[in-house]
């Protein structure tokens, strides 16, 4: 005999009686709700208006270029379409081995390049945005039963990638028939939006793992130097870096020594990043109860592998999502160098707007730019967040 | 009988340990021999944790000598090593790794400090799961377990580097009351295949079935010592007396 006995179904209810329970169950409620609605109209009413009938949209379709790849050469711009292919052959890939059971996740990689096919694009470069979507559903299908050597192949694919990108965008030398330089100066918009944040991620992450570490190191000289650089660079504006490595920096070299300036805003950014990024991971690390570095070394494990093997993957988990926090405050700080001359997607802006035929049409141009800002953190806080469920097994 | 066996595997002599000004230990003296298992039980903070602590140089101590194994405890990190590779540890809160499985957990050690293949330590990791009883739970994560099982896990972790002393530091204080006996099944288990062994703990009844002696702590001294025949039929000081009239009518 049992006394288990299945739990009682709840009755849902009928919209009608939902709202008045939910939204008109007092007259103080009713009258937010009336309030809230009214709200709701006046502002997305007249932002609509706006957006359907005044708002002079020519000037993203005329721009939309210079918004994407800045002033990259027409000629060289197959070198980017075929970073773009390869990234979703690689993202396809990837998400195959290690985020199958996230069909939405997976879903939205796929629908990103259809979505940005809606925008003002020629039909060929529409046919090139869809053609993505299929090679990331290729990747997808080769990497469905992938073996270990697969996987490592994809691994390292997507850490090659970064340096190879940077590469085969700026060109081999002038001489080159194949590859000739593009310069930095040329680099712009969304293109180079995404260059500093990717580049950027990928340099001052382990940056910061290595100053947390630093800083609670057991060898004086080692911690001194990690607190002190943490503080002075927490203690400054990343504005300020920004003119110091673009201003200050050349007084200082010698004349014929001169650094690229998107090489300078990409070095101020790594620097200022990779101090906060050590404060995340150092919170991380103090949430590591003591009895984790105890049963490491009882076990014999040294410093260094309780570190890697133990320490660390329970503390970056932990961190998850303040790092991401951090990454999402990167992408939007890389916008602070268009103060200091380089052509960001803000930057790109800028220019646009100092054309005469489009004068005055910040609120077209700013609204464009700002959707693209939010789609891309968007992103990254959605993936952190499947992320964390994903990961959130085996927590005590 | 041969030489070594009559060379203890274990020798304290006069160990002294301060926290700040606490002195926790006061001229600490154990010899242990191989096989023997040997019961730590006293009031808390009377020292004995930091005793055993001490023998795998979790703690260091200020003065005085511990020799393991012909080994002796010196802050040279490659005898530290050396000493942790002999030793197993069993603690109170189980210290598992949360985000390992009980099987990575259980063979982490053999690949990464003895360099076995995985295969190998994966081998043994089932057999020492089997031996505690608990071989279906292998691919599950520790917070997926109850206590007990939790705690026959790291004992089968420990046991993984097969070590030749194993230290267990209040092993079933954290356990609810129906645990407890499936732990203290496999440490008699262990005990009974001629283990050397090292327990702080205040299961009176495990320590009369198994221990070989009993050390009484308080106040950081070795109070009194025996075999758990004179403890409990005979004990020869007020304060093991008293103690062990509070911990056995409580």
């Amino acid at each position: 005999m049992t006394n288990t006995r299945s739990r009682p179904v709840e009755a849902r209810p009928d919209p009608l009686t939902w709202l008045r329970q939910n939204l008109f169950n007092n007259w103080w409620n009713s009258l937010l709700t009336v309030f809230s609605l009214w709200l709701v109209y006046a502002l997305g009413g007249g932002i609509s208006v706006w957006a359907f009938t005044e708002a002079n949209w020519r000037v993203i379709p005329v721009n939309l270029r210079l918004f994407l790849v800045g002033q990259y050469p027409l000629t060289e711009i197959w070198r980017i379409w075929f970073l773009v292919a390869l990234l979703a052959l690689l993202t396809g890939s990837a998400l195959a081995i290690w985020a199958a059971s996230y069909r939405r996740i997976a879903v939205g990689f796929a629908l990103t390049p259809l979505l940005l096919a809606l925008l003002p694009f020629s039909l060929a470069n529409r046919l090139w945005l869809a053609s993505l979507t299929l090679l990331g559903l290729l990747g997808w299908f080769m990497a469905r039963n992938a073996n270990l050597s697969m996987r490592r192949l994809v691994m390292w694919g997507g850490v090659l990638w970064v340096p190879v990108s940077v590469l085969i965008m700026s060109g081999l030398g002038d001489e080159n028939p194949f590859l000739p330089s593009v310069g930095t100066n040329l680099w712009g918009g969304l293109l180079l939006t995404m260059l500093l944040t990717i580049v950027g991620i990928a340099i001052s992450f382990p940056l910061g793992v290595l100053l947390a570490l630093g800083r609670r190191s057991d060898l004086p000289i080692i911690r001194w130097a990690s607190v002190a650089y943490i503080e002075l660079i927490r203690g400054v504006p990343l504005i300020t870096l920004l003119f110091m490595a673009q201003l200050m920096l050349p007084l200082f070299l010698p004349a014929n020594v001169s650094i690229d300036r998107v090489l300078r805003a990409q070095v101020g950014i790594i620097l200022f990043s990779a101090a906060y990024l050590a404060e995340n991971v150092r919170g991380g690390l103090q949430a590591i109860p003591k009895g984790q570095f105890e049963a490491s070394y009882a076990l014999g494990l040294s410093g260094v592998q309780t570190t890697l093997l133990i320490i660390l993957p329970q503390a970056l988990r932990i961190a998850i999502p303040v790092l991401v926090g951090q990454f999402i405050g990167l992408l939007k700080d890389t916008s602070l160098v268009a103060i200091v001359g380089l052509f960001d997607l803000l930057g790109i802006a800028k220019t646009v707007l100092a054309q005469p035929e489009f004068l005055g049409l910040q609120r077209e141009v700013y609204a464009f730019i700002s959707v693209f800002y939010w789609l891309l953190s968007y992103g990254m806080s959605y993936i952190s967040q499947r992320l964390e469920s994903a990961l959130g097994l085996g927590q005590r | 009988m041969r030489d070594e066996t009559r060379q203890p595997i274990i020798t304290a002599k006069n160990v002294n340990k301060w926290y700040g000004h606490f002195h926790v230990l006061k001229d600490v003296n154990m010899e242990v021999h191989k096989g023997e298992v040997i019961v730590i039980f006293g009031p808390s903070g009377s020292g004995k944790s930091s005793f055993i602590r001490c023998i795998n140089r979790l703690e260091e101590y200020q003065s005085g000598q511990i020799v393991v194994d012909g080994i002796e405890l010196t802050s040279d990190i490659r005898n530290i090593e050396r000493i942790r590779m002999e030793t197993g540890m069993v603690f109170q809160q189980f210290n598992l790794f949360p985000h390992l499985t009980v099987l990575e957990n259980v063979i982490l050690a053999p690949v990464q400090v003895r360099k076995w293949s995985k295969d190998k330590a994966t081998e043994l990791g089932q057999q020492l799961l089997q031996r505690v009883g608990i071989p279906e739970q292998a691919e599950k994560y520790p917070g997926q377990l109850s206590g007990g099982q939790q705690q026959r896990v790291a004992i089968a972790r420990a046991l993984a580097m097969q070590p030749r002393i194993m230290l267990f530091d209040e092993p079933t204080s954290a356990l609810d009351p129906e645990m407890i006996k499936e732990v203290l099944d496999v440490m008699t288990e262990l005990a009974r295949s001629g283990m050397t062994m090292l327990v702080v703990t205040h299961e009176m009844g495990f320590a009369k079935a198994v221990a070989d002696r009993m050390f009484f702590f308080d106040k950081g001294q070795i109070v009194e010592s025996g075999t758990p025949q004179d403890i409990f039929t005979n004990p020869q000081e007020d304060r093991t007396k008293l103690f062990l009239s509070q911990i056995l009518t409580h």
